[in-house]
């Protein structure tokens, strides 16, 4: 392994950090101001020209809190908790391919940390394991509320990747691939696998709400019943990394859906540009993308109520499962009857 | 173990055939739990999400105001009636200012009932708002808390145009108004007319039909009318089990027999229900609103009874009565006629009555308030039986139990 490219990829990763991290940090701004123009409100405007300092104000806030324990609490699983949710958050962002490659001092650089080839399935991986940091966290409080908190979000998590893995098989047989860089390769231009594929997409972003604990799938927190739910406990940067975390999931699911299904960095009309135009303009289709993801997130949270927990269940199980293995057999019999299989 | 005894002791719904796998846990909800909107607390036995019973304590903020009300001059209760149901004080302090009316038999003139009339409901629309808008908060529904929220603003103001304050109002005067509505008070509430239909049909756009907030609240803490009747509810939450009781119908008071409206009735009682007959309730209140502000008579804003007005300075500086009545009003030493009294009107939340005994001296023998929101609050754990912790929040803030009138 050569040392440019072990430069170009850590300098990546510092980059993919940093701009996670400061979606992240920006989404917080933004959601706030938007939820003040759903309601009629001004929202954040002190901090900065039109409160753009508000998310730094925020961070210093919450390191200057104080970083309280409760007595009876299993501390280190208590400390552990938000890291979990915070890792598992961020280390989703390794394999999404961010642009077309882009050329700099002659070298061919893919946008792209690491290009696994079972990306789907890694992606499913570490999102199973985002939920023990919730679990963890709203175990260790030692806290009724919490407690709650943390079994409504691993039962509400562990039924709602069924149905998103199931309804994710749908694209690997459309593509026959289950890395990232070949799914979104596989839609340039236009050929969108949202023109393919809507059910599918409609049950994944279901599902993308409720694996982020988004509203109206918000019961792990969900602060009229529990409190604040599975951080009810907490305090200082650690209830901060798990706030961070939702944002940061927020950022990297609203990738996800616009990668599997609109395009990735694709966009109409991408043949007429090449080499570091094709590059920049793919990474802002992107991005594009990916903030309008978030912004019906967020459209969403501050417009519908939230489900009650058998309600909720019952959407899981009894409607978006079977929905999604309909689709996934229908899919299947379309692509072999195509192939000559019958 | 207690508790299970409890679950097998209780034959008030039909969880026996459910069987309770695993333990029984105790939480709090309440005191200090963000949903309870007040000081309420309610301690429930839960196996899992599911309440298997519930026991509520009242009296966090008692103040004592029945036995503060024994030792004030008749003009100085009103201002206690604003911290009953602290959303809708106009109708606390009208009913009491009734009250006192009806023991002293006073003649009231009829523009100064009809000036009432579009307070109170002015109130009552404002106290719905409340409650509607936060059954959707509690649902998860930010949002719909603001929407109706502007336009409770105007309510506000107008309350301010015509007494000065907007939250603990001491509206009015035993007998009357303190002044007329003046030019911004017309102006306003013109406008308010105007404007308030539309942003209500907004806000109601936002829940009504919303397929999760019904499913969330359609079956959520039903009581039956039978059951109903046994507690003895009355207002919204007894309509909305079915039964047609308003004390602006059933006894009408302050002119309310002149007016055209509807009593809206549920069906199964639930929070829905509540919800919906709540929301007829304000559309109704505007057309009371309307009519009576169209028909609105000329005449005095005051009865004829300067023992409870005080009299203008220059009559006190030259006249010996003014100067009398200005002595006792500022003194307290204003005597009622000895007897005993009862008047209800349609509060916020159910009939507010008031139980008066005068023993002719300057200040109540005995005052007691039936306050709704207390009798609603003795239901609370039957109707919140069997079902999760998140209905009982719904079911708290559909019945619109307000601590201040729970406790008095």
């Amino acid at each position: 392994m050569d040392t440019a490219l072990l430069i170009e990829k850590f300098s990546l990763v510092i980059i993919v950090f940093l701009i996670s991290l400061g979606i992240a940090a920006y989404s917080t701004y933004f959601e706030r101001k938007l939820a003040a123009w759903i309601q009629d409100r001004i929202g954040p405007d002190r901090a900065g020209p039109f409160g753009l300092l508000q998310p730094i104000a925020d961070g210093v806030k919450m390191f200057m809190k104080e970083d309280f324990i409760p007595k009876n609490s299993d501390k280190w699983l208590f400390i552990i908790g938000p890291g979990i949710s915070m890792f598992t958050a961020l280390i989703t962002s390794t394999i999404i391919p961010w642009g077309p490659p882009i050329e700099i001092f002659g070298r061919q650089i893919s946008l792209q940390i690491a290009d696994f080839n079972i990306g789907v399935l890694f992606i499913f991986g570490v999102v199973s394991i985002g939920v023990y940091g919730i679990m963890i966290g709203g175990w260790a409080s030692n806290n009724k509320y919490s407690l709650f908190g943390a079994i409504r979000a691993s039962s509400q998590m562990i039924s709602y990747e069924l149905a998103m893995g199931i309804s994710l098989i749908t694209i690997i047989l459309l593509t026959g691939s289950l890395s990232l860089t070949d799914i979104v390769k596989s839609q340039h231009g236009m050929n969108w696998n949202i023109f393919y594929q809507p059910v599918c997409f409609l049950i994944f972003f279901i599902c993308s709400l409720a694996e982020t604990n988004r509203a109206p799938f918000d019961l792990a927190e969900c602060e009229s019943e529990l409190v604040g739910g599975y951080h009810t406990e907490y305090s200082s940067m650690k209830l901060g990394l798990f706030l961070f975390a939702e944002y940061v999931s927020m950022f990297i699911s609203s990738a996800l859906m616009a990668i599997l299904f609109f395009g990735g960095y694709n966009f109409p009309g991408m043949d007429y540009f090449d080499g570091n135009t094709l590059a920049i303009l793919g990474v802002l289709a992107f991005f594009t993308k990916t903030f309008l993801f978030i912004f019906v997130f967020m459209w969403i949270r501050w417009t519908i109520p939230r489900f009650r927990f058998d309600q909720l269940m019952h959407l899981g199980w009894k409607t978006l499962i079977p929905a999604a293995i309909i689709n996934m057999l229908i899919t299947a019999i379309v692509i072999a009857f195509n192939k000559g299989w019958f | 173990m207690e508790a299970k005894e409890h679950y097998k002791a209780n034959e008030l719904t039909d969880l026996s055939k459910d069987t309770i796998d695993g333990e029984i846990a105790t939480i709090n909800f309440g005191p200090t739990h963000p949903s309870t909107h007040g000081i309420f607390q309610n301690v429930l036995q839960v196996d899992g999400e599911k309440i298997v019973s519930a026991e509520q304590t009242v009296g966090y903020i008692h103040r004592a105001f029945e036995k503060l009300a024994e030792r004030r001059p008749y003009n100085q209760i009103t201002p206690i009636t604003d911290r009953l149901n602290y959303c809708s004080s106009p109708i606390n302090n009208i009913g009491w200012e009734m009250t006192v009316e009806k023991l002293i038999g006073a003649e009231i003139p009829k523009r100064v009932q009809y000036m009432r009339v579009i307070i109170m409901e002015l109130a009552r629309i404002a106290d719905h708002l409340i409650c509607d808008s936060v059954i959707g908060v509690d649902a998860g529904a930010l949002t719909s808390f603001f929407y109706p929220f502007t336009e409770r603003e105007k309510i506000y103001e107008l309350y301010e145009e015509i007494c000065g304050a907007r939250l603990t109002t001491n509206i009015g005067r035993i007998g009357g108004f303190e002044r007329d509505f003046n030019e911004t008070f017309h102006t306003k509430l013109k406008s308010f007319l105007k404007t308030f239909p539309p942003a209500f049909e907004e806000f109601n756009s936002m829940l009504e039909r919303n397929r999760i907030f019904m499913d969330r609240t359609k079956g959520a803490g039903p009581i039956s009318a039978e059951r109903a009747l046994n507690y003895s509810f009355t207002g919204p939450n007894l309509r909305a089990a079915g039964v047609d009781y308003d004390v602006r119908v059933a006894q009408p008071y302050s002119s309310y027999e002149d007016f055209d409206f509807n009593i809206p009735v549920g069906v199964n009682g639930d929070t829905y229900d509540r919800f919906m007959v709540r929301q007829e309730e304000i559309r109704q209140s505007m057309r009371i609103i309307q009519q009576a502000y169209s028909n609105l008579p000329e005449g005095p804003y005051k009865a004829d009874l300067p023992e409870f007005f005080l009299p203008p300075k220059a009559e006190v500086y030259n006249q010996m009565e003014a100067l009398i009545y200005h002595f006792k009003i500022i003194m307290g030493e204003t005597h009622i006629p000895a007897g005993e009294v009862y008047h209800a009107v349609e509060g916020g939340n159910g009939e507010l009555g008031y139980y008066l005994i005068s023993d002719g001296g300057r200040n109540p023998y005995r005052l007691q308030f039936r306050r709704p929101c207390f009798i609603y609050y003795q239901a609370y754990p039957e109707m919140i039986k069997g079902m999760t912790i998140s209905d009982a929040v719904l079911t708290l803030s559909s019945m619109n139990v307000i601590a201040g009138e729970l406790d008095a």
